[in-house]
């Protein structure tokens, strides 16, 4: 009796601990041909080899799902309605607002604003500034920005009368921290910079940066742009201690539309509203309007209600691998990719940015000798590999490092080293192609 | 149907009018920012016809197959005759449809000709940007 019950314990111990081995192999070996049929474009398109999730990532079915049904089974509008589908609209609404606060670190909700993107999100920081600086101001951006991070505040400047300073980078495509502390001055109104390039891949040290900056002038108000970060690592604003932060839901496996930005809700409490409409007024009477609390305040009019839903599915897909898989998976594919492209074509690849795969995202801009990036990516793309060429909307990027345009492959979790091996294939064609007889 | 046909990459390849003609009458040049393509001319004129035309420059296939074609393709003619060509001619010189992306790259050497002749019929020259 007893030796049976041993056994049976012995055997529940073992098959639990077998059951717990596989979960462990299982969480650290993330399999991209079973994350594939998470994504139905790789049963509409048979042969996509997709290397541009920089640019928008692709959808998994669960967040094509949860749009479809808020615009089919509860479509109604947010904040307003109290008939029981806008209160199930908006109720699904704002559970993405708490998602994105805990996904993200935020103390609040409140500091949680949607916009339709990154872009907007940084142009409503600006704008929200655009009364606290003055012509003796600076701001300050670094050279590796995309464009969304570096017009918003050169006009800013412009309009202000203020200076506007970009912090050049090293020959690796880093951000050296005494030339960014010497950028830094009591007149420094606001510094913004990216957590990850999206031409270098280079992944900045937020919380580092944001220390350096507010230990020289604590009243700098400082805008990460976390757009190439978000869905390849955990963001924390608690630890970043930034002002701002600001990303898109497209680029995270969410759909176009929607994007976010975090701020503090002390510092935008002192912010008024400058966009106008409906949804952000409680009471607007000709003496006196009475504008709502924050975040609605800044969130007029109709937001993209089906969109930030479908955001939610995505974070929920994203914690469900977890970004302690996703980044040792893509870093070890990033890895295999440099090493493969570089073996491969040897002196006739420049690849920019850094050298040690750790200090990077997944994303590695090239050029080939003598090859045009356009006429790279179009080959590439009539093989149905998906890259993206030109300046990646970082102009002062190319002509710091004298390139008119690179060809940059972006991965994601769905990625293979099959997908590197069709690119590499590909490309020694292109080389052929071109070659002088 | 690939782009890269054989007469493109045979152009862009062997360039034919490629240089620069000291002695030009017109010089003109134009860019596609987007892309980084640039294109310069050197048009020779005489009693109204294009004597000579080269072109110098850097950027895609396309760009640069294109200049080789298009510039054969207006040595000799009249300057009118040139310059009423328009971008659907360039497209069938190149021999394929080129997509809104590289219609651009395509029709460089075609703005760059107006660019540089424009000048000569007093037609003011129209900002290339686009």
């Amino acid at each position: 009796m007893l030796n049976g019950f041993v056994l049976i314990l012995n055997f529940y111990l073992s098959f639990s601990i077998l059951i717990f081995t596989f979960s462990i192999i299982h969480k650290k070996m993330l399999n991209p041909q079973t994350i594939k049929q998470d994504f139905p474009i790789f049963t509409h398109q048979k042969e996509l080899v997709y290397l541009d999730s920089a640019a928008t990532a692709l959808k998994p079915q669960t967040v094509i799902d949860a749009e479809k049904k808020y615009l089919e089974q509860y479509s109604s509008n947010v904040g307003r309605g109290l008939y029981p589908l806008a209160e199930t609209a908006t109720e699904k609404f704002e559970a993405v607002r708490e998602k994105i606060a805990r996904f993200i670190g935020a103390a609040d909700t409140q500091e949680i604003i949607f916009t339709s993107g990154t872009t907007a999100s940084i142009n409503l920081a600006a704008g929200l500034l655009a009364e606290s600086v003055h012509p003796a101001d600076n701001i300050v951006v670094t050279e590796m920005e995309h464009h969304s991070n570096y017009l918003p505040w050169k006009e800013l400047a412009k309009k202000c009368g203020a200076s506007f300073h970009v912090i050049p980078i090293t020959g690796e495509g880093a951000i050296d921290i005494a030339t960014l502390k010497n950028s830094i001055d009591e007149r420094t109104k606001i510094a913004a910079f990216s957590a990850v390039s999206n031409v270098l891949g280079t992944i900045n040290p937020v919380e580092k940066f944001v220390a350096a900056i507010k230990g020289i002038n604590p009243q700098t108000l400082v805008l990460v742009d976390a757009a190439q970060a978000a869905p390849h690592m955990r963001i924390d604003v608690s630890l970043w201690r930034a002002d701002f932060v600001a990303f898109s839901g497209h680029k995270m496996f969410g759909p176009t539309g929607v994007g976010v930005l975090y701020g503090k809700a002390a510092l935008l409490e002192t912010f008024p509203p400058i966009v106008f409409g409906g949804g952000m007024v409680f009471d607007a009477c000709a003496e006196d309007t009475r504008y709502r609390e924050i975040p609605y305040r800044f969130e007029a009019g109709t937001p993209n209600i089906g969109g930030v839903i479908a955001l939610g599915a995505a974070l929920d897909y994203i914690e469900n691998i977890g970004f302690t898989n996703i980044r040792a998976y893509e870093t070890a594919l990033t890895a295999y990719a440099q090493k493969r492209l570089q073996e491969t074509f040897d002196d006739a690849i420049r690849i920019i940015g850094p050298k040690d795969t750790k200090d990077r995202g997944g994303i590695i801009a090239f050029s080939l000798k003598n090859i045009h990036p356009h006429d790279i990516a179009q080959l590439l793309g009539e093989q149905n590999i998906c890259v993206r060429a030109g300046e990646h909307c970082a102009a002062p990027l190319h002509r710091r490092f004298g390139l008119s345009a690179t060809t940059r492959l972006s991965l994601s979790i769905y990625n293979s080293e099959e997908d590197i091996e069709k690119l590499i294939t590909a490309l020694k064609e292109i080389q052929k192609i071109f070659s002088v007889a | 149907m690939s782009l890269y046909q054989n007469l493109i990459l045979d152009h862009y390849r062997n360039p034919r009018n490629h240089g620069v003609l000291k002695k030009a009458t017109h010089h003109g040049e134009a860019d596609n920012p987007i892309c980084g393509d640039t294109l310069q001319m050197d048009i020779i004129v005489k009693n109204d016809i294009i004597e000579d035309v080269k072109f110098s420059g850097s950027g895609c296939a396309i760009s640069q197959a294109s200049a080789s074609l298009f510039t054969e393709a207006v040595k000799k003619k009249s300057i009118r005759k040139a310059l009423v060509l328009e971008p659907k001619d360039v497209l069938t010189l190149l021999g394929i449809t080129l997509s809104p992306n590289r219609l651009k790259c395509g029709l460089l050497s075609l703005e760059t000709l107006h660019l540089t002749l424009n000048q000569e019929l007093g037609i003011k020259n129209q900002d290339n940007k686009p």
